[in-house]
């Protein structure tokens, strides 16, 4: 066991994990990584269970400074990693000596980039999890983003020279598909309060991600989408990527820290094969819209997961 | 289709990852014993690839892992459970006293709710402490406890603006709702009081002082007694 020293935490960097099921119920939502694939992918390469504890950077990454050597990985969006200096790949282990500083600047596409340590970060768990859930601060490192001379102490052992393993080029272009806007979405359960008119809309639009978006929900604008009457439905439970319309028209995605439920009704739902894509979304970014069925969404997802698995065994 | 013309129970995909099993239209304490049959035969059962339970007013949605069990199987393992909620025993309700400190220092806006209702802030008050409330669920934001019903006279519009940061433990009114503020949070309902019991407990397995079910009253106490309370 060691220790990482922050020296700059960049824009917004937390303590992430896969999240926290179950606590719904009593108000909590599982908050957890934005880009859950990057997560994974980043523990894969350090020799971690997909659910270790890792360093949610976003936009403009951190400076760090290792005060043990351990094995690291940076997956996600290329925040231009520099270690003393040097130019570090991205998806790739690399084993850093103590004394070494680890240096991230702004993102080159995309909003996030993960860095995983060998073994995860000592983190009290909150309920069972590591992950910061910033709207109530509850989680992570005391609740909140890391500051500059916070110490994280590191779980792995010094594990000495590794075999460098590596995700290559073509898987990432597979999943993350950037020359392509679409997100693909299925009907929300108050589908039916819209016209048919305003579903055209909304699937023959193009939506900006406003400066407003945040780990709680991404605030879209763009056309506004019209109902049949402006009603608020009797509050009801939400779902991560649902795709909620409130009177002003202007579509809200539900992200990892959503509330638990809520009165707006919801159009669609932006399916889990894709919810990676989402974290990844900046302000200004454009997206689309389209419906697929219930067994397109599910092949998509068991196709994602085949994809992760056989890099897992390949990596 | 005219949701009157829906049966009930309601059973959606609400995506690829959760069904929503709505009970009725409206809010009713009919409603309210069905969701939290369901929600506790689903605990009990702890069925495999279950994520989270999202009980509200009239529904519950249940989020799961599609690849441990698709969803038109996942329906169809609900519905059959549905079938069974009549059988389910629903616990005693608890009654649970809330001390609220109505004073001055805490209640930015009892003048306006006395204002807005014709009512003295006293008449406020005493309404506000007369009456049972049911917990319906627990939702929003950590340990958030919707409460039915409070006394029709007492229904205010919310702030036309949300305060940046309301203290933890503010009861308060909005619109025909009242709460209580478990954390310190933004909010837009109107302020009328404090208890200095703490409703989210983080560090306790069971982090919350209300369940669904619960039964709670709110017992005026002065500004004395709820500095007693806070030295406990």
């Amino acid at each position: 066991m060691g220790w990482m020293r922050v020296i700059s935490p960049g824009f917004l960097t937390t303590v992430q994990d896969l999240g926290r099921p179950g606590w719904t119920h009593v108000g909590v939502s599982p908050s957890g990584a934005a880009d859950t694939v990057a997560l994974r992918l980043g523990n894969q390469l350090v020799g971690n269970p997909p659910n270790s504890s890792a360093l949610e950077m976003t936009l403009l990454g951190g400076t760090f400074e290792f005060e043990s050597s351990t094995v690291i990985a940076l997956a996600g969006s290329d925040f231009e990693p520099m270690l003393d200096g040097m130019p570090l790949p991205m998806w790739q282990s690399r084993r850093v000596l103590r004394g070494q500083v680890l240096r991230c600047g702004m993102t080159k596409e995309g909003a996030r980039c993960y860095l995983c340590v060998h073994g995860g970060f000592i983190i009290e768990p909150f309920l069972g999890s590591a992950s910061t859930h910033l709207t109530t601060s509850l989680g992570g490192m005391k609740g909140r983003r890391l500051f500059a001379g916070d110490r994280l102490q590191l779980r792995g052992l010094d594990i000495g020279d590794v075999k460098q393993r590596r995700v290559d080029t073509t898987t990432v272009e597979y999943l993350y598909d950037k020359k392509n806007n679409v997100l693909r979405v299925t009907a929300g359960p108050q589908y039916d309060l819209f016209t048919d008119q305003a579903v055209d809309l909304f699937t023959n639009s193009t939506y900006v991600v406003s400066e407003d978006s945040n780990r709680m929900g991404l605030r879209l604008s763009g056309p506004p989408i019209k109902r049949h009457d402006t009603h608020d439905i009797v509050t009801e439970g939400v779902s991560l990527g649902a795709v909620q319309v409130p009177p002003h028209g202007e579509p809200i995605i539900l992200f990892v820290e959503h509330q638990t439920t809520g009165g707006y009704p919801k159009l669609a739902n932006v399916i889990s094969a894709e919810m990676h894509r989402v974290g990844q979304l900046r302000p200004r970014d454009e997206v689309r819209f389209r419906f697929v069925g219930m067994d397109e969404a599910l092949s998509l997802l068991s196709d994602l997961n085949d994809r992760l698995i056989k890099v897992g065994q390949t990596v | 289709m005219l949701s009157s013309e829906l049966w009930y129970p309601r059973f959606q995909l609400a995506s690829d990852h959760s069904l929503l099993v709505t009970f009725g239209a409206g809010i009713s304490r009919q409603h309210h014993r069905d969701v939290l049959r369901l929600f506790l035969l689903l605990q009990q059962e702890a069925m495999q690839g279950i994520r989270n339970l999202h009980p509200a007013y009239s529904s519950l949605l249940i989020s799961f892992d599609p690849l441990i069990i698709p969803p038109r199987e996942f329906e169809a393992v609900i519905r059959s459970l549905v079938d069974r909620i009549d059988s389910v025993a629903t616990p005693e309700p608890r009654r649970m006293q809330i001390p609220v400190c109505y004073g001055p220092d805490f209640a930015p806006d009892l003048a306006d709710v006395a204002t807005h209702t014709k009512l003295s802030p006293d008449e406020v008050v005493r309404l506000h402490s007369s009456v049972e409330y049911l917990v319906y669920f627990i939702g929003f934001s950590p340990g958030f406890p919707y409460l039915g019903e409070m006394p029709a006279e007492l229904a205010t519009p919310r702030l036309p603006t949300p305060r940046i940061a309301v203290p933890a433990g503010s009861v308060a009114i909005g619109g025909h709702q009242t709460g209580i503020y478990p954390l310190a949070s933004p909010g837009g309902w109107r302020i009328i009081g404090r208890t200095p019991l703490r409703l989210f407990r983080p560090e306790d397995t069971s982090p919350t002082l209300l369940r669904m079910g619960d039964v709670v009253i709110f017992r005026p106490i002065s500004r004395q007694e709820f500095e007693e309370f806070t030295n406990i």
